[in-house]
Order: C-alpha cells, then sequence, then structure tokens
C-alpha cells in the first residue's frame, strides 16, 4: 500500500529513518484534500442541476433557507478537530525532524554560488559529494558564503535553508546505502539550477577505509556531475563539469587554467598582460588584494569586488595612468568564467601575507586545544546546543 | 439615453474623469492588460522547460522571466484586478452612493499605478531584475541585474493600493444609502472592506522593506549584509508580514464576487450572510498573524514554526466556513446555470484543492520536503489563478451587461470557461507531482526523470492560454454584436441592477431607496 501510493503521487524513494512517516501524513492529507474539493464541487454541481430553473420572474420567489446554528457550529468543530490532528502529527515529526540526536556524527556544509562544501572533523574535505555511513545519525552544521541556499535532499525529506552569517544544523540517518541528489531549493543566481551535488551513503566499514584514504571509486560508481559550464554558457561547449568528489584531487582542471582560456576568448589578454608589462591596461600580475591607486586619487585594494566591478563597470573606478577605453563585459562574462579569471588573476600574484578569504566554515565551534585541524563532535555539539534557541518535545 | 460611457466622449474627459465607473473602467483594461503581459512571460517560461537543458531562452533571461511573471502578476494584476476594477465601479453603485468617498483621490491613484506600471516596465526593458518577486537579500542586493526600477515601480504601485483601501473604508462608513445598515450592505462590500484593511496595515511595511533593498543595491548600505551587521533573515520575516496578507488581497475580493454570483445566479439568500461577513474579518485579522509558515525551512525555530502552523489553519477554518455556505446556498434555490457560474464551480474545486493543499503545508512536517518545490508552485497558483483569475473571469462575465450595456455570448462563454478549467489544471495538477518527486522551483535546468510532468504541464498551459485568448476574443467581439443588455438580465435583487445598463453618470436616475435586503429572494422583486 505504501509503496503503491508513493509511486502513485511521484514521490522519491524513502531513503531516511523519517521518510516513511512523513509520507503517511502526506497520503492521509492529501487523500482529505482530494475527497473534500472533489465533494463539495459535486454538491454545488448536483443541487445546480437538481434545482436548475428554466426562468425566474421578477416575481418569483425561493424559500429563505438559514443555516442553524449546529450546522454551521457542527462543521467548524469537526474543521478544528481535523486541523488541529493534522498539526499535532506534523509538528511532532518536524521537531523530530529539527532536534539532531546526541550521538549524531558531525559534518561541516558550506554552500557556495554554485556549490556545496563539505568538511569533516577528520580533516576530509569533499565538494557536491556528501559521503556518510548508512544507519548512522549524522549532523550537518551549515552556513553560506555568498547568498542564501537550501539545502534539499528529496529521498530523506530533509530540507533547510543557509543565510550567510549564521549557522543552521539538521540531521538525517540514510537506511540504506545508496546515491541520493542533493539540490539548491533557494534561488541563488544564475546557476542556482546547477546547484547539484550527492549524498553516497557507505556500508559503515566502507565509510572507515574511505576516511581513512581509499578512493570513492572503489566503493561506488558516481553519477555526473551537474552540467555546471554547459548550463552557465548556454549554448557553448561542454566545459568540464563542476569540480565534485574529492577536493582537488579529482578536478580535471583547475579554474586558472580555465581562466586562461577564458580571457584569451574574451579578448582581455588583448590589453591586459600576465608577465608584468603594463600594457593599454594594467598588468594582472601580482594584482591580487595590492593597493591600486585610482584617477580620481582614491586608493583601493584590489580584491575580488573591486575586480569584478572593473569588469562590470569599468569606468567607475579607473586605475591611475590609464585610458578610459575598457569596454563593459556585462552580459559577456557568466559568473562563473568571472570566478575563472579571479582564480587566474590569483594564481599569478605572489600569495598574501595573511589569508584573503576567512578559513570555512566562517564560525566554527571552538576548537579543543592542542588540535588545530580537528573538531570533536561532543564539544560541536555542545556548541550548537548552547548557542540554539530549541523546544524539547 | 445619456449614460457613464456617452455622456462624455473626448479623451480628456476619460483621463480626467472622476467618475468611479470610468476609473474602473480604465483599471479594468490596465490589469487585463498586464494579464497579457505576465501570460506571455509565463508561456515562454513553460516552453523552455518543454526538454531538461537549455531550449528557448538564457538561464539569465530565465530567472529575469520568472521574476517578471511574478512581479507583473502580483502587483499589476491579481492585487489591483478585482478591488480597483470591479469594486471601484460597483461599490459606489451597491451602497446607493454618487461616487466614492474621495473621487480625486479615486483619479490619482489610477494614475500612481500606471506610474508603478511604467516603472515596472522600464525595468523590464532594460537589463531586468532577477531575483524572484520575493526580493530576497543578499541575492537581490548584490545582482548585477537592475533591480531598482523593478523595485521602484513595486513601491509607487503601493501608495496606489492603499489610497483605494484608504477610499473604500471611508466610502462604506459614510456613504451608505438612508436605512442602510452594515449587516444590510451587499456582501462584496464586506470584502472590499476586509481587503482594505489588509491593504491599510500591510502595504507600508512592503514600501519599506523594498526601499531598503533599493539602499542596498544602488548605495551599497548593507542594510541586510550579514558582513556589516545586517539580517537577511528579518527581510524575510518583513517580506511576508506583508507578502502573506498580500494573498488575502488577492482572494478575499474574489470571495466577494463569489457571494454575489452565487446568490444572483441561484436567486436565494446565502445559506448564512453572517458566516460570510464575519469570516471576511476572521481572515484578514489572523491572516496577519502566520506569515512564518513561508519561512519553516528558513532557520526559524521549531516554537515558533509551531505558533505559525497552527494559526494558518485558522485562516483555512474560516476559508472552509465560506465554501460550505457558498455551496449551501445552492440547496433549493432557482439555479440559472450561465457562463458566471460554471466559473463558479471551477473556482470551488481549485479553491479548495489549493486551500487543502495550504493546510498540509501548514503541517509543519510536510513542508520541509515541499517547501520551495513545484508543489508551493501549484499550490500558489490554485489560489492565484484558480481562484483569483477564476472569480476574476466570472466576475468579468456576470457584471459585463452592466459594465458594457451589451450581453456576451452565453455559448462561447461557457466553452471559454470549461477551457480555462481544462487548461488551468492541465497546467498545474503535474506541478504537484513534480513538487512531490522533488523539483525545486526557479530551476532553469532539471533532472531528465522530471521531463515527463514539464511537457504536460506545457502542453497545459497552452490549453489555458487558447481558453483565455477565447474569452478574450469573443468578449470584445461582443461590443460590437452582442444583444443589448437589459437593466437585470439575471432577475437579481442585488442593487447595482436596480439601475440601467450601463448606468447613467450619478448611477442612479433618481436617489435610490432600498426598501429590501440585495439578497431578499423570498418576496417578489417590486417595481424598482
Amino acid at each position: 500500500m505504501n509503496d503503491f501510493l508513493r509511486r502513485l503521487l511521484f514521490l522519491p524513494e524513502q531513503a531516511s529513518s523519517v521518510a516513511r512517516e512523513i509520507d503517511t501524513l502526506h497520503y492521509f492529507v492529501i487523500g482529505i484534500t482530494m475527497v473534500g474539493a472533489t465533494g463539495v464541487f459535486i454538491a454545488a454541481l448536483w443541487w445546480s442541476i437538481r434545482y436548475r430553473a428554466r426562468s425566474f420572474e421578477a416575481s418569483s420567489t425561493t424559500p429563505q433557507v438559514q443555516a442553524g446554528l449546529a450546522v454551521e457550529g457542527g462543521l467548524l468543530a469537526f474543521l478544528v478537530v481535523l486541523f488541529i490532528v493534522f498539526w499535532v502529527v506534523g509538528f511532532s515529526q518536524y521537531l523530530r525532524m529539527r532536534i539532531p540526536p546526541r550521538d549524531a556524527m558531525v559534518v561541516y556544509v558550506t554552500g557556495k554560488q554554485w556549490m556545496w562544501k563539505f568538511a569533516y572533523p577528520e580533516g576530509k574535505q569533499t565538494i557536491n559529494t556528501l559521503v556518510v555511513p548508512a544507519n548512522r545519525n549524522v549532523q550537518l552544521v551549515m552556513t553560506s558564503r555568498d547568498v542564501i541556499h537550501s539545502f534539499y535532499v528529496p529521498a530523506f525529506r530533509v530540507k533547510q535553508d543557509v543565510l550567510p552569517g549564521r549557522y543552521y544544523t539538521t540531521w538525517f540517518r540514510a537506511t540504506r546505502p545508496g546515491t541520493y541528489r542533493i539540490y539548491c531549493a533557494e534561488y541563488c543566481g544564475l546557476s542556482h539550477s546547477a546547484m547539484w551535488g550527492d549524498v553516497v551513503a557507505l556500508e559503515a566499514d566502507d565509510y572507515e577505509r574511505w576516511l581513512e584514504g581509499e578512493p570513492l571509486e572503489n566503493f561506488v560508481q558516481l553519477p555526473p556531475g551537474p552540467p555546471m559550464a554547459r548550463v552557465a554558457t548556454g549554448l557553448g561547449p561542454d566545459l568540464p563539469a563542476y569540480p565534485r568528489g574529492i577536493a582537488e584531487a579529482s578536478q580535471p582542471r583547475s579554474m586558472a587554467d580555465w581562466g586562461r582560456e577564458v580571457a584569451a576568448l574574451k579578448g582581455c589578454l588583448a590589453c591586459h598582460t600576465l608577465d608584468g608589462q603594463p600594457h593599454i591596461g594594467p598588468t594582472w600580475r601580482n594584482l591580487w588584494y595590492r593597493e591600486t591607486p585610482l584617477a580620481d586619487g582614491r586608493v583601493i585594494i584590489a580584491d575580488e569586488a573591486y575586480l569584478t566591478r572593473s569588469m562590470m563597470d569599468p569606468m567607475l573606478e579607473l586605475v591611475q595612468g590609464y585610458a578610459p577605453v575598457m569596454p563593459t563585459y556585462q552580459g559577456l562574462l557568466e559568473p562563473a568564467e568571472v570566478g575563472a579569471i579571479l582564480e587566474l588573476i590569483r594564481s599569478i600574484s605572489e600569495p598574501l601575507p595573511t589569508p584573503a578569504r576567512a578559513p570555512e566554515p566562517l564560525v566554527r565551534p571552538p576548537l579543543p586545544p592542542g588540535s588545530l585541524d580537528r573538531v570533536d563532535p561532543a564539544r560541536a555539539l555542545e556548541f550548537i546546543r548552547e548557542t540554539s534557541e530549541r523546544v524539547t518535545p | 439615453m445619456k449614460n457613464y460611457l456617452n455622456c462624455e466622449t473626448t479623451i480628456w474627459s476619460w483621463l480626467s474623469t472622476k467618475d468611479h465607473k470610468r476609473i474602473g473602467v480604465m483599471f479594468l483594461v490596465s490589469v487585463t492588460l498586464f494579464l497579457l503581459v505576465g501570460g506571455v512571460f509565463a508561456l515562454i517560461l513553460r516552453l523552455e522547460h518543454l526538454t531538461p537543458g537549455p531550449t528557448l531562452v538564457s538561464p539569465n533571461m530565465y530567472n529575469q522571466l520568472f521574476t517578471l511573471h511574478g512581479v507583473v502578476m502580483v502587483w499589476l494584476f491579481l492585487i489591483p484586478a478585482i478591488p480597483a476594477g470591479f469594486g471601484n465601479f460597483f461599490l459606489p453603485i451597491m451602497l446607493g452612493a454618487k461616487d466614492v468617498a474621495f473621487p480625486r483621490l479615486n483619479l490619482a491613484s489610477l494614475y500612481i499605478f500606471w506610474i508603478g506600471a511604467i516603472l515596472t516596465i522600464y525595468g523590464v526593458l532594460d537589463r531586468a531584475a532577477d531575483t524572484g518577486w520575493t526580493f530576497y537579500p543578499p541575492y537581490s542586493s548584490q545582482t548585477y541585474t537592475k533591480a531598482t526600477p523593478v523595485l521602484l515601480g513595486v513601491f509607487v504601485l503601493g501608495w496606489s493600493t492603499i489610497i483605494t483601501g484608504v477610499n473604500f473604508i471611508t466610502t462604506i462608513h459614510t456613504l451608505r444609502a438612508k436605512g442602510m445598515r452594515f449587516m444590510d450592505m451587499p456582501l462584496f462590500a464586506w470584502a472590499l472592506y476586509g481587503v482594505s484593511i489588509i491593504q491599510i496595515l500591510g502595504t507600508p511595511v512592503l514600501g519599506i522593506i523594498l526601499l531598503m533593498v533599493v539602499m542596498d543595491h544602488s548605495f551599497d548600505w548593507g542594510l541586510f549584509d550579514p558582513a556589516r551587521g545586517g539580517d537577511p533573515l528579518i527581510y524575510q520575516h518583513l517580506f511576508w508580514f506583508y507578502s502573506h496578507p498580500a494573498v488575502y488581497i488577492m482572494i478575499l475580493p474574489p470571495m466577494g464576487v463569489v457571494s454575489e454570483i452565487v446568490t444572483s445566479m441561484a436567486h436565494k439568500n446565502p445559506l448564512s450572510y453572517k458566516a460570510i461577513a464575519y469570516s471576511t474579518f476572521g481572515i484578514a485579522f489572523v491572516g496577519f498573524l502566520t506569515w512564518g509558515h513561508h519561512m519553516f525551512t528558513s532557520g526559524m525555530s521549531e516554537l515558533n514554526a509551531g505558533i505559525f502552523g497552527i494559526l494558518s489553519m485558522g485562516v483555512a477554518v474560516f476559508s472552509a466556513i465560506k465554501v460550505f455556505t457558498w455551496t449551501g446556498t445552492l440547496y433549493r434555490g432557482s439555479v440559472w446555470i450561465r457562463t458566471p457560474l460554471v466559473y463558479i464551480f471551477a473556482f470551488l474545486f481549485l479553491f479548495i484543492f489549493g486551500g487543502m493543499t495550504g493546510v498540509a503545508v501548514a503541517a509543519t512536517s510536510l513542508d520541509v520536503h515541499w517547501h520551495d518545490t513545484y508543489f508551493v508552485v501549484a499550490h500558489f497558483h490554485f489560489i492565484m489563478v484558480g481562484a483569483s483569475l477564476t472569480a476574476f473571469l466570472a466576475a468579468l462575465h456576470y457584471w459585463w451587461p452592466k459594465i458594457t450595456g451589451k450581453m456576451y455570448f452565453e455559448g462561447w462563454g461557457v466553452a471559454g470557461a470549461i477551457l480555462v478549467f481544462l487548461g488551468f489544471v492541465g497546467t498545474f495538477f503535474p506541478q504537484f507531482l513534480l513538487g512531490n518527486a522533488g523539483m525545486p522551483r526557479r530551476y532553469y535546468h532539471y533532472s531528465e526523470q522530471f521531463q515527463a510532468l514539464n511537457v504536460l504541464s506545457t502542453a497545459g498551459s497552452w490549453v489555458l492560454a487558447l481558453g483565455l485568448l477565447l474569452v478574450l476574443v469573443t468578449l470584445i467581439w461582443s461590443l460590437v454584436a452582442g444583444e443589448k443588455a437589459p437593466a437585470n438580465p439575471w432577475n437579481s435583487r442585488s442593487y447595482e441592477w436596480m439601475t440601467p445598463s450601463p448606468p447613467p453618470k450619478e448611477n442612479f436616475p433618481e436617489t435610490p431607496r432600498f426598501v429590501r435586503g440585495p439578497y431578499d429572494y423570498h418576496l417578489p422583486l417590486e417595481p424598482p
């Protein structure tokens, strides 16, 4: 019965500990909705046909029918009771879905335009692939680096928005090994619909071996990643998909290399050099985060914000000593290509004395003394529990 | 005979008119135009979804299109359509007044509407906003598209809404015919009263936060930038504090329309006048306390989610009371099954289905899966298109004889209603299933598994478009070839039918005396 209804309603597989009971409430509520809407529709149609009239003259009358208090009150009571039942069942499920069990392991999640990054207390980091052990409670501690995203795994019936500057938690327990799609569910700009990933649930033993460094391909065939580049450029050639799996290691080509290609194709290199020679425009070598004098006398740090502004609105903050000749690249560069160019500039600049970007996650729970690269899940949990507003069921 | 249409005929006489009927007609023409604009956007969106990847437009253009579709449909069609259009035209007549309380302000509200519309359309033409109609920061503060004209356009449109609300409340309080008590008013007037309260209380909040986003976007104030101490979540709270009641701005006037049409077509008193009138205020009041159900996954505390969940159910109770009352009104009536009533049948089915799925999402745990998926898209289109647009079309046919003095074509009218209903169900029912399957909304690119349902939905959109086109063409044709309308084609007892069609400039040839109620079908109609 469960399986029949699930397929009838096009619901995805039930791969988490809560999916089954949520679906049961779903069948119940949607069933009543269908019956209610059809019932009233048929009643209206039936009475209209039963009491249809060929003519109704100015002198004609109809009896004055007034609903009695008993009928109105009865209906009201019935509805209130029905809705309260929905609410009690739904809310108690909601509390269970939201409050992580105490024994859950922790993974840190950062959403950014347009990928998911996962960091494990053990030190592993992955992009777009969240590897977890099956049948174990997993708590996610999540944030965003830029705009609002939403972490959504349909097969788990789990969703949580992430806002920059705030931390959120959610949890799940995958009930069987498998690969389950992650979507971003909160609109986040151009490639929102390509912000995919996968949860890979492994057997406990396999998970331990993966943690110790065995490649993921040994356990599971990963589906192809989101067609990022193709989506971003619309019609362009199939550029490499977004990096996935273990960061860096499985990346087919670095973003800096891609940036070099974009810079050549879009004509940037006609005016900007990569070797330190000033040309029609300033060179890109050692430009990253350097103090740059502007034509209007100000001095600005050439950070990501300034560099991207200069691509889109070149006349706004002109560098001192250069003619105002650069055309705008508004609409000519997709954001991912802008990112690639930034990465290129960064790669040909000398490393900064201090990190330019805040380490991720931006706000980490306090680290236990003496261990800078490992986070104790118990301490982290304590921190979360202390800092978030909760209702205990 | 002189009526409001032919008493003066110059273009200037229309542009400078203070006659509420002419202003209502100009609003109706304007919103219909914007319905077409928003509809074309929707058709392109649906076409794009024929295939999982790029089909017709670029991803950037797709994002702009769904933003503009939302903005145009919400602020340029749904919100003004029935109150500013039919409300302006019929409220004073129903109260036995010569005009609204502030005729000059009424004209101003039309011009402000046009200014807001021009700003918004300018924003459409020049690097249109891609933020979604919700304008969530921090994305809306950062986007490189031009969000400012659209934001300012909506801000200006808000003023038009507020002025209309003030005007209606004053009119209802001060200009009722001699002897008409509040509980003698037609139910449409009650609906307009309820909606005016929401417009006055809610719209300023929207105006304030949109201006704040403009400051963020254009002048980099960082009001919602977390790096500088701003809080994007506050924006969501304030946005939905307006935009959830805005749903009732869109649905209360249609409810008033349904009350009028059901009683007129069934020639019967409403099953309970008080239940309909009071539940209007129940909805207007509780509607202000439910905004949090848009944010169950936004990171509210669990306690908040629970409270907002149960309050949301309250709105459903009031709405259900109305539905049962309308349906019961047909019982033992003397029912004429005409085009407006066919639309009302569609309304009942779509409104209950849409409303009950609203109850479903208010059961917090279910919302976690459905939030920001096509399920929610389908849910609010069932309410906004299924109920509001259907009621708008019902009203258009029902009052067409009074407004234009011509009868529409009955056969074509029914055909249009059936096409619109089938097209609507075809478009949006598959979207419920898409949401169940887990397809998030605002997705340019979707997984192959979702394609079949998307194709179905796109095909439905063509049927819906065909239906709407049929309605438009036959109504316009009826202006040329339609029969001349009698004063009271429905033998209704409602007051607007006691004056000739179309009404004279002063609404009634002589000062009306309403000696019986607008729903007294148990008494024979006296000659007016």
